[in-house]
């Protein structure tokens, strides 16, 4: 059972259920379906491959800005899943990791002039710090807590950005030039951008595969399960929860440093709790603990707001009824539906 | 006349405005505190509550010209049933799961609340009269005490303690207590525990908008009231532990204080003290001040 723990009291009328199967099926993300490995990583391949496919020949037909967007949002997603969906904590906070990643790259890019990649891997940089920092804090407590706390802290962070002189306040960083990658290639060119934001999306994704299938991984997932337990086997579980907090918080800061390039601005929207909520919203669509769950949660929540943005306020509305409707009945995900129904990992 | 440097006016301006917030603390981490201490759920929706109290209230006023006194008693119980509907139609299906889900849907809610009321009535906010008997104020000698404010930290002390009594002290709260602790037991003995977790919910939920109804005079009622409130409110739970009531209380007033001392002293930190603090507590006793780790 991955969280809880805060009390022992188990609710209403039915609570007399024996206390570890009833956690285990409430666990907020599923237990994947059994599968043996060779059937794991052959659909998972054939899944890589349409989405490789998919990045590779929609920009022929879909207006490419929205495209890497999409791939901005998607990354922000994986790494979100990978500690809610691998890890089990729930950070309402993600929000600060992708702001502050903005943040730093864009001042790179933009007053120091320095070249697009050590922007990115300076913005990045600046989110793993954050997160070593805030990850210590919130690990301290778990489950309800530890959500609250990472919200806490990234509405700090807010108000810190609110107020510094080289934020820019309400206005953010504009006009941050995307200059030129290695000094060579003009990232200007559409084409370019389009490229250097793919590379990095899929080999992000490479990466949290990876790292969701090494035996970290599998210790997390235990931790998940059953933390007493993972801590009897003698694993340092406040370390490996750590790990992951830091690791999350790298990736979406990836997400947001190539985001403010693409967009050439940083802006508080980035660091606001709107945007950490929509980043748990697009993981709980697309489905927590899958691997594609979160990129097809970004792609489906990022295209509406494109189409329903005229509407204003409805979009929060929207928004919040798909939370509803996702919570009480649909807690799989899209991915998490397909994937049951198939009975393989997605 | 100065202390430290700061002129006593403003050092009393700002405590005062420091011991308002700190009732508005008070009020909500109470209620998030009865609410978590029987569903085991933190009440995402709690700050869409509050403005729904003072919206509630605005439009009593503006539609049907019920006053203030008249809000203080119906707006609560209209929240309050409302509140109590949602738990029985969305958040009574969610018991048996984990309890994050019980956050992911207050906060659709929330969600769903606000963007309602931004849609009818804008961003900007809405002016809500102080009521005629309460208007003016009296001067104490070293600060000039508007009447209202004084009302309002009376009267949300006076709540919080009232609360207080009856989960600690009466017969009801006795079974209240007993159901945090075990549900299946109480159960057992004859009492209709789903009735009263919803009872416990729509309860929570009146001393939100019961907040939002005192807060409508002193904030402009808008949409968007209790989006950030809310959050602060999280770290004054966290600061002081769900563990006990008075713990809420004490912490609500006492951080409203020294966020009221951070602006006259430094008030560029006076937005993020609350955080610091929440950090400082999480360093030193994890379980917050007044909370115990189980």
């Amino acid at each position: 059972m991955a969280i809880n723990t805060t009390t022992p009291a188990d609710l209403g009328p039915s609570g007399a259920a024996p206390a570890g199967a009833a956690q285990r099926s409430g666990s907020i993300a599923p237990a994947p379906t059994k599968a043996t490995q060779g059937d794991v990583d052959g659909h998972l391949k054939i899944a890589f491959f349409v989405m490789l496919a998919f990045f590779v020949l929609a920009p022929f037909v879909v207006y490419p800005v929205f495209l890497m967007k999409v791939m901005c949002f998607a990354l922000f997603a994986c790494a979100f899943n990978l500690l809610i969906g691998f890890g089990g904590l729930l950070s309402f906070g993600h929000a600060m990791f992708l702001g502050t990643a903005g943040y730093a790259s864009a001042h790179a890019a933009k007053v120091w002039g320095l070249s697009p990649e050590l922007a990115v891997i300076l913005g990045t940089g600046a989110s793993v710090v954050l997160g070593y920092v805030t990850g210590l804090l919130a690990i301290r407590r778990q489950g309800i807590y530890f959500a609250m706390i990472t919200l806490a802290l990234a509405q700090m962070v807010f108000f810190f950005y609110l107020q510094a002189p080289f934020t820019g306040g309400e206005d953010g960083i504009q006009a941050v030039p995307r200059g030129h990658l290695f000094g060579l290639i003009d990232l200007s060119n559409t084409w370019a951008m389009y490229t250097f934001v793919s590379v990095i999306f899929f080999g992000a994704f490479l990466m949290i595969w990876r790292i969701v299938h090494s035996p970290f991984g599998q210790v997390l997932k235990a931790i998940r399960e059953n933390e007493p337990r993972a801590t009897s086997l003698g694993y340092d579980t406040d370390h490996f929860k750590l790990m992951a907090y830091v690791l999350s918080a790298g990736f979406a800061g990836l997400a947001g440093a190539v985001k403010a390039l693409l967009f050439q601005l940083a802006s508080l929207t980035d660091v606001y709790w709107t945007m950490s909520g929509e980043v748990v919203l697009m993981t709980l669509l697309g489905g927590m603990g899958t691997l594609f769950g979160p990129v097809v949660g970004a792609a489906i929540i990022i295209t509406m707001q494109n189409y329903l943005a005229q509407l204003g306020a409805w979009v929060t509305v929207v928004q919040g009824v798909i939370f509803v409707v996702c919570v009480l009945a649909f807690r799989r995900g899209v991915v998490g539906e397909i994937a049951h129904r198939l009975k393989r990992n997605l | 006349m100065e202390i430290f440097g700061v002129p006593t006016q403003a050092l009393f301006g700002q405590l005062l405005i420091g011991l308002i917030n700190g009732s508005f603390y008070a009020l909500l981490s109470l209620g998030l505190a009865v609410i978590f201490g029987l569903l085991n759920i933190i009440n995402f929706t709690h700050g869409a509550q509050y403005m729904m109290g003072a919206f509630v209230a605005y439009l009593l006023l503006n539609k049907l010209g019920i006053g203030y006194w008249w809000s203080l008693l119906l707006v609560p119980i209209i929240v309050g049933l409302f509140g109590a509907v949602t738990e029985r139609l969305m958040l009574s299906k969610l018991y048996k799961l984990d309890h994050l889900y019980g956050l992911l849907l207050t906060f659709g809610i929330a969600l769903i609340i606000q963007g309602l009321f931004r849609n009818t009535y804008g961003s900007s906010g809405q002016p809500y009269p102080i009521p005629s008997q309460l208007m003016g104020g009296k001067n104490l000698g070293f600060m000039f005490l508007p009447n209202y404010r004084g009302w309002v930290i009376v009267a949300s002390a006076a709540v919080c303690l009232v609360t207080w009594f009856v989960i600690e002290r009466t017969k009801l709260g006795a079974y209240l207590r007993a159901a945090t602790e075990n549900p299946q037991l109480v159960q057992a003995f004859g009492i209709n525990v789903p009735r009263m977790i919803t009872t416990t919910y729509g309860f929570g939920v009146g001393l939100a908008a019961f907040a939002g109804v005192m807060a409508a005079p002193i904030y402009s009622v808008s949409p968007q009231m209790g989006a950030d409130l809310i959050i602060v409110v999280f770290a004054v739970v966290v600061i002081g532990g769900m563990g006990s009531i008075l713990g809420a209380v004490v912490t609500g007033f006492g951080l409203g204080l020294i966020e009221g001392l951070t602006k006259v002293f430094y008030p560029e930190a006076s937005n993020t003290v609350i955080f610091v603090i929440m950090a400082i507590v999480l360093l030193i006793k994890p379980a917050g001040l007044f909370g115990t780790q189980k």
